[in-house]
């Protein structure tokens, strides 16, 4: 009973702190929690953008919350309405399907609503949408791979997790290399972690002598791969294409290495991005809703000491 | 009761072969499936791969057979592993420049994972037999602990291993001795240590007493929380072997390493043959179980006969199948 008590108290004195700043703006940034690199730098970005929007913008309040799971992450939204009494809504959907209803109903309590990278299931509940290019990422590379072996070749494919991003990455890709010669040899999940990408590549190099070019389609599976060609000794013979924007990538490339000649941009500082124009909305009551896309630069050495961050963890 | 003690004393008489033979034999079948699939499967780099990958479960497994042998569970090992593996980076980051040799460097780092198991075993041990707690619900909480701690280290993102030390340091997982890669001869060593302690020592005798009836243990003047807290350090000392072969391959640690590691451990003791409920078990079966699991990735990746979507569904039908099979022969 004591307990119920002293919890109740503490109900009501987080419940009269949200009162308290009231001429306050709070916004709730909501993220999946960092399970692999590119939502590693997800939460670096998110954390960032937390500490210098607030010294730039006094009178605005984030609170951001990380969910392990798409339940997890509805649970949060309610909180974020409850407890936080938030007045707009930064979200990086774990899963777009069930995430849609949860969103929807925060919306109706009259939340400002901006959805980042995954896309909900109704675009009429977001009011603002910032991504990245999903399957302008998978065209980009395999543009790329196309043009840099002449139309002509055998490649192989690491694909991430069975996911929609991860399919309209695939399908570009796949759209672009119908136009061409290139043999896909084979494509396999390598879960978008390190050591999936390293068991992978390892038997697509038993099984096939002649290899020219690998699409890894993420940069952690990348790094796999790499050390998988380096094992076998034939690092010499193919090049590897990643994606997302890690720092160890860029840097590669930006030294000109020449089994990692370019890598293309997803960045997790999306963001950031999402968190400012969110920030501006409320400061200025500019015109800013819509959609906003960031292109899926291709990164070679001439561009990408502009995409190079030694601090961030991704 | 009579009858369940005499099952069991018959199952030991002719009994040590079987528990090892029955999964050796689907491990046989397997191999004969995967050289049908693809001929370069019994080529010697691909056998020697699917050996090297089975190391980490490997080793992890043959600790988490004396935790279930006498009856408890870990589901922390994953989470044990990149933690160890992030503390033992972090840890030889910092000597470097403080120490001028990588040999010594690598030698305080592998030291600090050992510590660090001894560490992460004792504190689930303790907490489960001086705790009076469920092992389940206090290896459950330090999966959750152990994990977030790394992410935190991390930053949310991947520690990575000074560029300098992993060339020294590379050779562990990538060298070999003899033809036969480092990685197969200290799961090897690790196997034959384990196996002796388990299956020639009074020790390892206790462990199945405790595991077939802690009370009836318990009153035989064996010291049941003792020998139960050793099983759950020794567990954390195999995850430390397997965090000291398995930092040289990537150079590299993060919130996602490991993940799902004790459910494989735990299959791969299971395939060897061990009861689950605890009292019976085999650190060969152990050792054929995770070598099965690997293989059976493998020959997965060596086709694409079998949509990649199916993956997950092979997997478990061939896991539950070999486990049927030994059902069947006893």
């Amino acid at each position: 009973m004591k307990r119920a008590m002293l919890f109740m108290t503490l109900v009501l004195m987080v419940a009269g702190a949200a009162f308290a700043q009231d001429e306050q703006v709070k916004i709730g940034v909501s993220i999946p929690s960092a399970t692999h690199g590119w939502t590693g730098g997800v939460n670096y970005w998110a954390d960032r953008a937390e500490g210098y929007l607030e010294e730039t913008y006094p009178n605005i309040d984030f609170v951001v919350v990380t969910a392990g799971s798409s339940g997890e992450q509805a649970n949060d939204l309610q909180d974020l309405v409850a407890i936080e009494q938030i007045d707009a809504l930064v979200i990086l959907p774990f899963e777009s399907d069930p995430l849609t209803a949860p969103v929807a109903q925060v919306k109706q309590q009259g939340v400002f609503i901006t959805v980042v990278d995954r896309g909900l299931v109704d675009p009429s509940i977001h009011d603002i949408y910032v991504a990245g290019d999903n399957p302008g990422m998978g065209r980009v590379s395999c543009e790329y791979i196309a043009e840099r072996l002449g139309g002509e070749g055998k490649i192989v494919i690491l694909r991430g997790i069975p996911t929609v991003i991860d399919n309209q990455r695939f399908d570009a890709c796949m759209e672009v290399l119908a136009e061409t010669d290139i043999e896909v040899l084979d494509s396999a999940y390598a879960n978008w972690n390190r050591d999936d990408g390293f068991v992978v590549m390892q038997d697509f190099l038993t099984r096939f002598p002649e290899i020219d070019a690998v699409w890894a389609q993420d940069d952690d599976i990348a790094i796999g791969v790499l050390e998988a060609l380096r094992q076998a000794g034939r690092t010499d013979e193919m090049f590897v294409v990643g994606g997302a924007g890690m720092k160890e990538m860029i840097k590669r490339v930006m030294e000109g290495d020449e089994t990692v000649p370019v890598d293309v941009l997803y960045p997790p500082a999306m963001i950031a991005t999402a968190m400012q124009v969110t920030a501006q909305h409320f400061a200025y009551d500019a015109p800013l809703l819509g959609e906003y896309i960031l292109d899926a630069v291709l990164i070679t050495p001439e561009n990408a000491e502009r995409y190079y961050f030694p601090n961030s963890p991704f | 009761m009579q009858q369940r003690l005499e099952a069991g004393a018959d199952r030991r008489r002719n009994g040590v072969n079987w528990q090892v033979l029955t999964p050796l034999v689907g491990l046989i079948a397997l191999f004969v499936l995967g050289t049908i699939i693809n001929p370069v499967f019994l080529s010697p780099i691909n056998l020697f791969n699917v050996l090297t990958r089975a190391c980490f479960i490997g080793i992890i497994a043959v600790g988490a057979t004396f935790v279930i042998i006498a009856g408890g569970i870990d589901l922390s090992v994953g989470s044990m592993a990149a933690l160890l593996a992030g503390v033992m980076i972090i840890g030889m980051n910092m000597l470097v420049g403080n120490v001028d040799s990588a040999l010594l460097t690598i030698l305080l780092g592998i030291l600090l994972a050992l510590l660090m198991g001894l560490a992460a075993g004792a504190l689930n041990g303790l907490a489960i037999t001086r705790g009076r707690i469920e092992p389940f619900i206090v290896t459950l909480g330090t999966l959750g602990i152990f994990r977030s701690v790394v992410t935190y280290l991390a930053d949310g993102g991947t520690l990575s291993l000074d560029f300098g030390l992993r060339g020294a340091y590379r050779p562990v997982y990538y060298g070999h001795f003899l033809g036969i890669p480092y990685p197969i001869l200290i799961f090897a060593a690790v196997a034959i240590v384990a196996s002796v302690v388990l299956h020639r020592t009074r020790f390892g005798r206790y462990v199945y007493a405790i595991g077939s009836n802690e009370q009836v243990a318990s009153y035989s003047a064996i010291d049941v929380r003792r020998i139960k807290t050793l099983t759950y350090v020794i567990q954390g000392l195999c995850v430390a072997l397997a965090v000291i072969v398995y930092v040289p391959r990537l150079g590299s640690a993060s919130g996602s390493t490991g993940i799902l590691w004790e459910l494989e451990a735990i299959a791969a003791v299971i395939i060897g043959g061990t009861a689950l409920k605890g009292g019976s078990g085999h650190v060969w079966g152990t050792v054929v179980g995770a070598v099965m699991l690997s293989t059976i990735g493998n020959v997965l990746n060596l086709t694409d006969v079998i949509s990649p979507y199916l993956n997950g569904a092979v997997q478990g039908v061939i896991i539950i199948v070999a486990v049927f099979l030994q059902r069947g022969r006893k």
